[in-house]
């Protein structure tokens, strides 16, 4: 009896605590003392920064102005116009970054995307997948650096997603539909989701917002009537969105908002600009770079390395986990892109969409917009 | 003079705590007594500091005063009087006064020679501010976490604190406080209709007894806790709501730092069925 007493003694609040993170936690204060406006994470438990592989080898000047690549290769159609030793020294980081040589991933090393015996055909559905992401990467350095704070030499390689994955480990597909009959029908939420960070919201916010261009528009000046456009349902997806960013960044709600009133840009910090820009930054890689390949993906149980696709048949797409993966500055913050300048991109086509100023929510976002707006 | 014709009986000197018959007396209905002093002086000094702190501060709009509590970066030392250090003050002053209302409240339990069910009661209340003010902050390192005083203010403290663990209704502690609460509440209302529906009969009729009570509820739902016990109960559901209001917020940051909802994987994680 003694022995069972004990052996609950130990038990029981060894059980209780089980589900703690014990020990000292990292904190930053982001708002006026007293408001609760403070980031709390467990450095035990928090996602790790990944590491960043070196680049191949150095890259001098000379190796930058030797002949260009279109010159030297066939069929070279985006990196055309940088020298032939840049062109390899990517090609041998892209090697590292997306089919790493000697992992256990099927053809390994350039065969993952080339014909040994032809190196210029595009007959591997890879090499043309390839190509469409090093247009997507230059795109995203070129003409997303707001999402980056327009820092020099913020951006996005291939390394940021893939992490020496053929497959960004974090991408997202539309959801099965749910079944029509009552027994086995969650209506799109109602079981604990890790795309909404295992809350019971709508599991599936990523079709709608970070592929089709629904706008996170819940909030409202005047009492809800029939007649609002918002609904509890679009509320809790944007709810589902919003927990998929904190996971996803490894934040909370504090980073960006503050909860005394969420739609508010004067009471937000700045992140909260970059997070804007950030969701239309994954609508234009998901609809105009990925889906935009189309029959290119092939058909799930078809593909010579897997599925690329969802259950609903479409391919794989962006989230906010993707480049993130936990660490609300990738990797850190290393500014990885000065090594790979060719992944830089030309100058800016089209200015992106003028920010916040085509958020017309509340009526003091205006002015709010103009403040923050940057010089794009 | 007694104001009730019996209420001469609970005026019994002795039972005091401290101070022998220092403060042992009576002003009109109120018994003074030691802590009746120091509850007054924390009492007029803590007011007096929020006054002092809005007369300071940027506005007098009452809903909008506030009285915040210093920043993260002062940790657990003093701050400077503007900068939070009157927040510091002021929860002394709290804390001073809401323990001797307390045990004053013990002085009279003695007097009267009835157990100490108030102030046990009263104490869980105080027990649930004393974790929010002090010993979070002291888990945490910091008395910036400490919510300010002001009624704006310490709101907008609870929906900010609330949405650092993205999703607060996940927390388990929180769901049980609610439902405490939900439950005091219910239970507050039924015995309330009860009670007055008893003594307050029809034209004609007469005030009905506790057996008229009990059998009510035994009709509408089969059971009757009866006249002391749901006082007993009500006691119950009122500890358990403090209690497990200031277990909720002792775990969110000192024992967890992510989303609530995501503390639930142990659960999702169970062998028997992951």
């Amino acid at each position: 009896m003694s022995a069972l007493k004990k052996a609950l003694a130990i038990a029981l609040p060894a059980l209780l605590l089980a589900g703690c993170e014990l020990g000292v936690k990292e904190q930053e204060q982001v708002g006026y003392r007293g408001t609760g406006l403070v980031l709390i994470t467990d450095p035990d438990t928090k996602a790790k920064v990944g590491e960043v592989p070196a680049p191949p080898y150095e890259l001098t000047a000379e190796m930058l102005a030797g002949d260009r690549a279109k010159t030297a290769y066939e069929n070279v159609q985006v990196l055309g116009d940088i020298s032939v030793d840049e062109f390899n020294y990517l090609m041998q980081a892209m090697t590292t970054w997306v089919a790493p040589d000697g992992s256990n991933i099927k053809d390994a090393g350039c065969t993952y995307c080339h014909n040994p015996e032809n190196m210029a055909s595009d007959e591997k559905y890879t090499k043309v997948v390839a190509r469409k992401m090093l247009q997507m990467t230059q795109n995203i350095n070129a003409n997303w650096k707001p999402h980056f704070g327009n820092q020099e030499n913020a951006g996005v390689t291939c390394w940021t997603c893939h992490r020496g994955n053929p497959v960004p480990v974090n991408n997202w597909a539309t959801a099965v539909p749910d079944p029509g009959n009552i027994t086995g029908n969650k209506r799109g939420g109602n079981t604990p989701a890790k795309t909404v960070a295992y809350a019971s919201l709508a599991y599936d916010p990523f079709t709608d917002y970070l592929a089709g261009k629904e706008n996170i528009r819940v909030g409202g000046k005047a009492f809800p009537t029939a007649a609002s456009a918002a609904s509890i349902q679009s509320t809790e997806k944007t709810y589902g969105l919003m927990m998929h960013m904190s996971q996803g960044l490894g934040v909370n709600c504090s980073f960006c908002h503050n909860s005394n009133n969420f739609a508010k840009w004067e009471d937000s910090r700045p992140q909260r600009v970059n997070a804007w820009y950030g969701i239309r930054m994954v609508r234009d890689v998901n609809n105009n770079y990925i889906t935009a390949l189309g029959d290119v993906w092939p058909a799930n149980g078809k593909g010579l390395y897997g599925n690329r696709r969802g259950p609903h048949g479409d391919p794989l797409k962006v989230n906010c986990a993707t480049c993130h993966q936990g660490v609300n500055k990738p990797l850190g913050g290393v500014k990885m892109l000065k090594d790979y300048p060719a992944l830089k991109g030309a100058a800016p086509v089209a200015a992106p969409a003028p920010v916040v100023a085509t958020t017309p929510a509340p009526a003091e976002t205006a002015a709010a917009a103009e403040a923050v707006k940057p010089a794009a | 003079m007694a104001v009730l014709s019996f209420e001469r009986k609970y005026r019994v000197r002795g039972g005091t705590l401290i101070g022998g018959d220092l403060f042992d007396f009576w002003i009109g209905p109120f018994y003074v007594g030691f802590f009746g002093v120091t509850t007054l002086f924390f009492a007029a000094l803590g007011t007096a500091l929020i006054l002092y702190g809005a007369a300071i501060g940027p506005t007098w709009n009452p809903w909008l005063i506030n009285i915040a509590p210093p920043d993260i970066s002062y940790g657990l030392k003093l701050a400077p009087l503007k900068e939070g250090g009157l927040w510091q003050i002021i929860t002394i002053c709290a804390i001073g006064a809401f323990c001797s209302w307390a045990l004053r409240e013990v002085e009279i339990c003695r007097k009267l020679g009835i157990g100490y069910h108030v102030p046990a009661a009263f104490g869980m209340a105080i027990l649930a501010y004393v974790t929010l003010v002090v010993f979070r902050p002291l888990l945490m390192g910091a008395w910036g976490y400490g919510f300010p005083y002001g009624i704006f203010p310490h709101l907008d403290w609870v929906s900010n604190t609330g949405y650092q663990y993205l999703h607060f209704h996940y927390n388990p502690a929180h769901m049980l406080a609610v439902s405490f609460f939900f439950t005091t509440t219910l239970a507050l209302g039924l015995h309330g209709a009860l009670v007055l529906s008893a003594v307050n009969p029809a034209k004609g009729e007469t005030v009905k007894s506790p057996e008229y009570e009990d059998t009510f509820f035994r009709d509408l739902i089969g059971y009757s806790v009866g006249t002391l016990g749901i006082h007993r109960l009500g006691l119950l559901l009122a500890m358990n709501a403090g209690f497990w209001s200031a277990v909720c917020i002792i775990i969110s940051g000192p024992f967890w730092s992510r989303g609530w909802p995501e503390w639930w994987t142990w659960w999702l994680n169970l062998p028997i069925w992951r």
